[in-house]
C-alpha cells in the first residue's frame, strides 16, 4: 500500500507540474511559431500577474476576482510589450528580437525592483493552496489536483480555439507560413497580437499556481518558469504546439522523478544536466521531438 | 570590396584612434588621481576588452551570444588555479585536493593570464565545434544554456571554485595600465581579424550564409576561428577582473553582467570594433554616473533633506532601467548602434566608397 500510495502521489504531482510546465512552454511557443521571437520577457508576464495578486489582493475583493484581474494584467502587459518593443523590430533578425526581449525583461524586472520592492512579498492566497486531502489513504495536495485540472482544461480550450475559430485558424496558418498567410489577406498585426494575448493569458494562469506553490512574489520570480519553458519547448519542439505540451509533461515527470529518486548531491547538478540536454537537443534535433506540420529550416 | 583598395594609412587609423582614446581616458584617470574614478576606469577597460571580444564574434558572424560570461568565469577561476601559490590556494580554494597536479602550479600573474586564456580557448574551441552548426536564435539559446550550465557547475564544484562562497585571499595585481594594455591588444586583434581574409569571409556569411557557402567559404570554420579567439580573449577579461575585484562568486558571471556587455555592444553598434569600444566606454561611464546619482539621492533621502523628502522610495535598479530603455530605443530607432557600424577614422577628403556599403549591421 505504501508504495502504491507513493506512486499515486508521484503521478499526481508529476501530472500537475507537467501541466503547468506545458502551459509555460505553450506561452513561449505560440509567439515563437508566428514571429520567430523567443520572448525572454515571458517570465516577467508571470511576475506582473504575481504582483497583480499582491496588489489587488490587499483589497476586499474575493480571491477569484483578484486572480482574474491579475491574469488581465498579464495580458495587457503582453500586448503592450508587443506594441511598444517588438512590433518595431519585427523585420529584424531573430538575434535582434531576442536581444530586444532580453532588454524588455531586464526593464520590467528593474521597474518592479524600483517601484515595489527587491524583497519577496507574500500575496494573499486562498487556503486551498496549503491543504491536502486524503483519498483512500493517499494524501494529495488540493492545489496539485486543481493545477492538473486547470492545465488540462486550458490545453483543451486552446485546442478548440485553434481548431474551430477563424482567429485560431489564421494563427495556425501563420505559424506554418507567415508570408503566405499574409498574402491571402490575414492581418499580420492582429494575428501576432492575438498570439501575445494568449501568451499573457497562459502566463497569468501559470502565475497563479507558480506563486501559489512558492507563496511569494519577487522581481526575479519569472526567471525559473522561463527557463523551464525554454527547456520544455526546445525538447518538445519550438515551432510545434503539441511539442510544447509534450515537452512540458516530459519535463514535469523528469523533475519530480529526479527530485524523488536522485541522491541530493547529484540533484544539485539538475539544472546543469537539463541545460546540457537542451544544447544536445538543439544540435541533434533542432526541431524538437515533434516536427512542425510543414517543417521549415530553423532560422 | 573597398576595404582592400583603401590606402594603408586610412586603414590603420582606426586602431590608432581607438588606442589613443583608451590611453587618453587612462591619462585623465591618472591626472584626476581619484581612487573611485581610477577603479571605475580600470573596470571600464576590462569591459572594453570584453565588448571587443564579443564584437569580434557577434559583429563579424551576425550570431548573438549570451554565453560570453561562461568563458569569463572559466578564465577568472583558471587564473586562480595557475596564479596562486600553494599556500594561497589553501586559503582561497581550501577544497582543492593537494594531490592534484594543478595544486602545485604557480606562475607569475602575466603567465597565469596566458594559461587561463589557453584553458578557456580549449574549452571554447571544443564546445564551439558543436555550436557553429547552429543558426540564428538556436545559437543564442544554446550559448545561454551553456552560461547556465557553467554557472550551476561552478556553484557546486567546490574543489575548483570554492562553490557559492565568496573567493578570498586573491592579491590585487591588476593595475590600470595592465588593463589598458590588454584592452588595446584586444582592439588590435579584433581589428586585424576583421580586416583579414577570415574576417571578410565571416562578414560575407553574416550577410548571406548560403551565398557565402556557395562561393566556397567554409562558414563553420570561419565562425569557429572567431568564436575560439573570442572565448580566449574573454578569459583575459575574467582573469584581469578576478585580480582586481578579488572577491567574487560564480554569480558575478551571470545574467546581469551578460545584460551589461550586450547592452554595450548593441548601443555602440555591434558591426564595428569602434562601436564596441565607444559603447563600452559610454555605457560604463554613464552607468557609473547613474549609480552615483542613485546613491546620492538615497543618502539625501536617508538624511531627510529637502531634496530627499521628494523621493518616495529607495532607488534601486534605476541604472538598469535607463540602460534597458536606451538599449530598446537604439534597437528600434538605430538598430546598427550609435556608430552605425562604421569605424572611426581620420577624415580623408572624399569618403571611401565601399566602406559603408558592406551594410555594417547585424540585422541585414
Amino acid at each position: 500500500m505504501e508504495s502504491i500510495s507513493d506512486f499515486v502521489q508521484y503521478l499526481v504531482s508529476s501530472l500537475s507540474v507537467g501541466g503547468l510546465y506545458a502551459l509555460m512552454a505553450l506561452g513561449l511557443v505560440i509567439v515563437y511559431g508566428i514571429s520567430q521571437l523567443i520572448n525572454f520577457a515571458y517570465g516577467e508576464l508571470i511576475m506582473v500577474a504575481g504582483y497583480g495578486l499582491l496588489i489587488f489582493g490587499r483589497s476586499w475583493l474575493p480571491w477569484l476576482i483578484v486572480a482574474v484581474m491579475s491574469i488581465l494584467c498579464a495580458i495587457i502587459f503582453a500586448l503592450g510589450m508587443d506594441q511598444i518593443a517588438f512590433k518595431p523590430v519585427r523585420n529584424a533578425s531573430p538575434t535582434t528580437m531576442l536581444i530586444t526581449s532580453f532588454a524588455v525583461s531586464t526593464l520590467l524586472q528593474n521597474i518592479a525592483l524600483l517601484f515595489i520592492s527587491p524583497r519577496p512579498r507574500a500575496p494573499r492566497l486562498p487556503s486551498i493552496f496549503v491543504k491536502s486531502v486524503e483519498v483512500v489513504g493517499i494524501r494529495v495536495k488540493i492545489v496539485d489536483v486543481i493545477a492538473l485540472a486547470v492545465s488540462i482544461v486550458a490545453l483543451i480550450a486552446l485546442q478548440i480555439f485553434l481548431r474551430k475559430s477563424i482567429v485560431g485558424l489564421s494563427l495556425r496558418a501563420a505559424a506554418d507560413d507567415f508570408t503566405m498567410t499574409r498574402l491571402v489577406g490575414v492581418n499580420a498585426n492582429k494575428v501576432i497580437a492575438t498570439a501575445f494575448a494568449i501568451s499573457g493569458l497562459l502566463a497569468g494562469i501559470v502565475a497563479l499556481f507558480w506563486i501559489g506553490r512558492i507563496g511569494q512574489v519577487l522581481p526575479t520570480v519569472g526567471f525559473q518558469p522561463v527557463l523551464i519553458a525554454f527547456i520544455a519547448s526546445v525538447v518538445g519542439g519550438l515551432s510545434s504546439i503539441k511539442g510544447a505540451v509534450l515537452g512540458g509533461y516530459i519535463l514535469g515527470f523528469l523533475t519530480i522523478g529526479l527530485q524523488t529518486w536522485l541522491p541530493q548531491d547529484v540533484n544539485a547538478y539538475r539544472d546543469a544536466i537539463m541545460f546540457a540536454i537542451v544544447i544536445v537537443m538543439l544540435l541533434v534535433r533542432p526541431e524538437g521531438l515533434i516536427r512542425p506540420a510543414f517543417s521549415r529550416e530553423t532560422r | 570590396m573597398g576595404n582592400i583598395s583603401r590606402p594603408l594609412v586610412s586603414k590603420w587609423s582606426t586602431p590608432v584612434i581607438l588606442i589613443g582614446l583608451c590611453v587618453l581616458v587612462a591619462l585623465i584617470a591618472i591626472v584626476r588621481d581619484d581612487a573611485v574614478f581610477l577603479r571605475v576606469v580600470t573596470v571600464m577597460f576590462i569591459s572594453v576588452l570584453l565588448a571587443v571580444a564579443l564584437q569580434m564574434f557577434m559583429g563579424n558572424s551576425g550570431l548573438g551570444s549570451f554565453g560570453q560570461y561562461a568563458f569569463v568565469a572559466i578564465g577568472a577561476y583558471a587564473s586562480l588555479w595557475f596564479g596562486l601559490s600553494e599556500q594561497q590556494k589553501r586559503v582561497t580554494l581550501p577544497d582543492m585536493p593537494e594531490s592534484w597536479w594543478i595544486h602545485s602550479q604557480h606562475y607569475p600573474f602575466e603567465l597565469a593570464i596566458v594559461a587561463a586564456m589557453i584553458v578557456t580557448g580549449i574549452v571554447g574551441g571544443l564546445i564551439g565545434i558543436a555550436f557553429v552548426r547552429l543558426r540564428g536564435a538556436s545559437f543564442t539559446i544554446a550559448t545561454f544554456a551553456f552560461l547556465i550550465v557553467i554557472n550551476r557547475v561552478a556553484l557546486q564544484w567546490e574543489e575548483v571554485t570554492r562553490g557559492s562562497r565568496v573567493v578570498i585571499g586573491v592579491p590585487k595585481q591588476t593595475t590600470l595600465w595592465i588593463a589598458v594594455a590588454w584592452a588595446c591588444l584586444a582592439i588590435l586583434v579584433a581589428f586585424v581579424f576583421k580586416e583579414s581574409p577570415w574576417g571578410l569571409k565571416l562578414r560575407a556569411s553574416r550577410e548571406d550564409e548560403d551565398a557565402a557557402a556557395s562561393i566556397g567559404i567554409n562558414v563553420k570554420l570561419m565562425r569557429w576561428i572567431a568564436w575560439t579567439i573570442s572565448c580566449a580573449m574573454s578569459a583575459i577579461g575574467g582573469a584581469l577582473w578576478a585580480y582586481f575585484i578579488v572577491q567574487f562568486t560564480p554569480n558575478n558571471f551571470y545574467l546581469h553582467e551578460t545584460f551589461l556587455i550586450v547592452a554595450m555592444l548593441v548601443i555602440g553598434g555591434a558591426a564595428s570594433v569602434s562601436g564596441a569600444v565607444v559603447g563600452a566606454i559610454s555605457v560604463a561611464l554613464s552607468s557609473e554616473f547613474l549609480r552615483q546619482t542613485e546613491n546620492w539621492l538615497n543618502t539625501q533621502r536617508n538624511d531627510g533633506t529637502t531634496i530627499g523628502n521628494l523621493i518616495p522610495f529607495q532607488l534601486i535598479g534605476f541604472t538598469e532601467i535607463v540602460l534597458a530603455v536606451v538599449m530598446i530605443s537604439v534597437l528600434i530607432l538605430r538598430p546598427s548602434g550609435l556608430l552605425g557600424g562604421r569605424e572611426l577614422r581620420f577624415p580623408r577628403g572624399t569618403p571611401q566608397p565601399g566602406v559603408t556599403d558592406l551594410a555594417e549591421n547585424i540585422d541585414e
